[in-house]
């Protein structure tokens, strides 16, 4: 790095800038505040209040750093660290958030919505009458009913209010004699079809009649209904009008004393419960165990098997008197050259226990028996790390090959005149070296393989099932795998809360790793400290 | 004498075994890595499109499964590559952009956070985005309440999720590019009256252009093979990407279409293997330094 140089920010103090440049410079700025004020509008009138405030002081920095001279440097940083807030960090604080709430599908929703959800439902009382409807609009757009029960009484029903037809304020009118109203007042009839788009504003409308509440029940029906639930804000609860049992607000549910749940919940911050029931509820724990061990297995045989093969062939391709070693080189690189997102399903075919290659052309002809690949948990494991061998054992070969090359000759001239056998040459030099040099390559391998979703996904996609699971999970899955399939590909919805958790969890077994990684390697003791 | 004469042929001897061990290994080796390419090429030509009964040498070899598979309607192949190509080639584009502009800055550049800055972009990217992927999704679908063409189901709205992982390594290797470039010749452009932005643009970019080809065809493969978010943000059958739609071949069913998603998956490599014996140069050097292919 040139520390000699004069950084260019001290020799550049006034800085000028062509009048176009500064135009373009003005009118981008521009763009970007009338979009920020635009957002800010939205932002207040759904009360993201925290949203807002950052996106204020996110723009008064954007604004200072492109107008202060001072600032210069960071004008070159801003367009990716935008996308990188909100992109990467937002989400990581908001996975944090997520993973102490109960977010997920039938905790979806806020309280007040939720609340207001049940307090809107109605049920018919099949006690009293219905009545055939017909709707009439006035040029406001607001709509009166002319209701007739089955012995022929008539209501009109208008502005909330359901009279008999003979107190009416709105006198009806049947113009054309044929004995039926097309008019009431200013309100003229609609046909069935007319009012098809105004079906649910019609649906909402309720009117009362000697303190009974009047609703449709289809188009042309009318029924007495009474509301379902009440709620009780002092005490929390929602009752149950019809059964009068009560339900009391807890942790994200309306509950009953007897353990009865109402259908949706609400979403709400409840601590660490995502954690402790993966760790003590016994439904989530002995999966998550399972998981969790399997991840690191499957990490761990992942890095010592793909090293192992391709440090052996890194040593057998470093003879300088083997034949066609560069052809060989080559061909055995294939498998990194191609996209794993394909091999992966092409893996996934020959494996297929009845029809695939593996069984029917290799493993029937020569032993007379196949194998159950993905429907025994042993053989699904297998078959994973198979395919995770092939896909990275040339990357180990190109970096041993590279650490190879690296180990100087006069260690092997030294080892030979004292007599040492190939073997004790590479068991005393070769391999002590080699492993000092890409160490913090295996640690990385080690995280990456952590979460190697796509061997995982494409191959098995976790299965064989785990019985007796409560989220979707598999013998093979790991704990990225084990996540996406909570939050995404559960039949009973998504828990995001857990799957959020679950991720956390993921963060930190990575910083940790990451943490060993930059000690054992140093990483950044080439970037000197300057202020 | 007689005594170096046998150690000489038993020298000998073991030598030759010793070349024909190592060949027997290399070969075994070799069969394993071909494996699965032979018999997906070979599944590719045999139009009896089945899994059961394949032969490693396809009787009556013909192109039928490459034509099926431009003309299907339940799986518009075309559509997905070309959305493939569109999705990868713009944030590609856009990254080369964000990352040599930040790279310049931290390359020419001294100011409070830099080193900071430098250290952060590393330990970000220890944190893929797919373990964000519950609070990436709600994001998307929140800003797409407000902002339609980048709401979930969109192109736009994917781009900008991958511009998230635009900095990181990508910055590292612009900016070490970057100061392998001498000053000398920005000093003197300083001296006429450029900007630094015009230092950028004039002089240090048209020198850069083998380090920002190297950044460009390195995002478009990770883009280009990218399918958790896009699986998990993109929904409509004409919006996938080629390897979120590339599944849908084997959902169900893979013994009858094993022959077109053979011919498929042929298709689907093309860039990608191509651009890896493109830069297989750049790729193994930035592997010795650390950088993991994903």
């Amino acid at each position: 790095m040139g520390n000699g140089s004069t950084p260019l920010t001290k020799t550049l103090a006034p800085i000028k800038t062509g009048s176009f440049g500064l135009l373009v410079k003005i009118l981008l700025l521009g763009l970007v505040n009338a979009l920020a004020f635009w957002v800010a509008v939205v932002l207040l009138q759904q009360r993201y209040y925290w949203m807002l405030a950052l996106l204020l002081l996110g723009v008064a920095a954007i604004d200072y750093i492109y107008l202060s001279a001072r600032t210069y440097p960071l004008r070159f940083i801003v367009p990716g660290t935008i996308f990188l807030a909100i992109m990467v960090i937002y989400p990581m604080v908001y996975t944090i958030y997520v993973s102490f709430t109960n977010y997920g599908t039938g905790h979806l929703l806020s309280k007040e919505m939720v609340v207001a959800q049940y307090t809107n439902r109605y049920i018919q009382r099949k006690d009293l009458p219905t009545y055939q409807a017909e709707v009439f609009k006035n040029p406001d757009e607001e709509f009166a009913f002319l209701l007739t029960d089955t012995s022929g009484q008539q209501l009109v029903a208008v502005n909330g209010q359901a009279v008999p037809l003979a107190e009416t304020p709105l006198p009806p009118s049947d113009d054309d004699g044929d004995g039926s109203y097309e008019r009431l007042g200013h309100y003229e009839r609609q046909s069935v079809l007319k009012i098809f788009p105004y079906l649910s504003q019609l649906q909402e409308l309720t009117f009362i009649y000697e303190g009974l509440l009047l609703k449709t029940r289809s188009p042309n029906e009318f029924g007495y209904f009474a509301r379902q639930y009440r709620y009780d804000l002092e005490r929390d609860m929602l009752t149950n009008l019809e059964t009068g049992t009560d339900y009391y607000a807890v942790d994200g549910n309306f509950q009953s004393s007897n353990g009865e749940l109402l259908d949706i919940g609400y979403k709400t911050t409840i601590g660490r419960r995502n954690f402790r029931n993966l760790f003590t509820d016994r439904r989530y724990a002995e999966p998550f165990i399972q998981v969790f061990v399997w991840t690191i297995t499957f990490a761990l045989i992942s890095v010592v098997e793909t090293f192992a093969l391709g440090l052996l062939l890194a040593v057998l391709l470093n003879d300088v008197q083997l034949k066609l070693r560069g052809l060989y080189r080559s061909i055995l690189i294939i498998p990194y050259a191609m996209p794993a997102f394909v091999t992966c399903l092409i893996w996934r075919g020959l494996f297929n226990t009845e029809l695939g290659i593996i069984n029917s052309a290799l493993l029937v002809p020569l032993f007379g028996k196949a194998i159950p690949w993905f429907q025994d948990p042993f053989w699904a494991k297998v078959a994973v790390l198979i395919v995770n061998l092939w896909l990275g054992f040339p990357y180990m070969m190109l970096i041993c090959s590279g650490a190879l090359q690296s180990i100087p000759h006069e260690l092997y001239e030294a080892a030979m005149v004292d007599g040492a056998s190939g073997w004790k040459r590479f068991r005393t030099i070769t391999f002590p070296l080699m492993l000092s040099q890409v160490t913090p390559l295996l640690i990385a391998s080690f995280a990456f393989n952590f979460n190697n979703l796509n061997v995982i996904y494409l191959v098995t996609k976790g299965r064989p099932p785990i019985p007796g699971a409560i989220t979707p999970t598999g013998a093979t899955d790991i704990l990225i795998s084990y996540t996406y399939r909570m939050a995404f590909e559960s039949g009973s919805g998504g828990n995001y809360g857990l799957a959020a958790a679950v991720s956390l969890l993921i963060f930190l077994l990575v910083s940790i790793i990451t943490l060993v990684n930059i000690k054992s390697s140093r990483m950044f003791k080439e970037v000197p400290q300057y202020d | 004498m007689i005594n170096q004469e046998i150690g000489k042929d038993e020298r000998l001897r073991r030598k030759t075994w010793n070349q024909i061990w190592k060949q027997i290994v290399i070969w075994v080796c070799i069969l394993f890595a071909l494996f699965p390419v032979v018999w997906v090429i070979s599944a590719s030509f045999d139009p009896s499109n089945s899994i059961a009964g394949q032969r490693l040498i396809p009787q009556n070899p013909s192109l039928s499964n490459f034509r099926q598979l431009f003309d299907r309607e339940e799986q518009p192949f075309l559509t997905w590559m070309f959305n493939s190509y569109k999705i990868a080639i713009g944030n590609s584009l856009l990254v080369v952009v964000v990352t040599s502009l930040a790279g310049y800055a931290f390359s020419r550049m001294r100011f409070r956070g830099r080193r900071v800055g430098l250290i952060g972009l590393i330990l970000i990217q220890m944190f893929p985005q797919m373990l964000m992927m519950v609070a990436i999704y709600l994001v998307v679908f929140w800003l797409g309440q407000y902002i339609p063409f980048l709401g979930l189901d969109t192109h736009a709205g994917l781009i900008l999720v991958y511009m998230g992982g635009a900095m990181g390594v990508n910055v590292w290797m612009t900016k070490n590019y970057f100061d392998t470039i001498p000053r000398s010749l920005e000093e003197s452009a300083m001296l006429d009256g450029a900007t630094p932005f015009q230092l950028l643009i004039y002089i240090i970019i048209p020198l850069a252009v083998p380090i920002l080809v190297v950044v460009f065809f390195l995002q478009f493969i990770a883009i280009y093979s990218e399918f958790v978010l896009a699986r998990v943000l993109l929904t409509s059958d004409n919006k996938l990407t080629l390897a979120v739609g590339l599944q849908s071949f084997v959902a169900d069913q893979y013994g009858k279409r094993w022959g077109i998603f053979s011919a498929a998956s042929l298709i689907s490599m093309i860039p990608v293997m191509a651009l890896f014996w493109l830069l297989q140069k750049q790729l193994v050097t930035g592997l010795t330094s650390g950088a993991v292919k994903n």
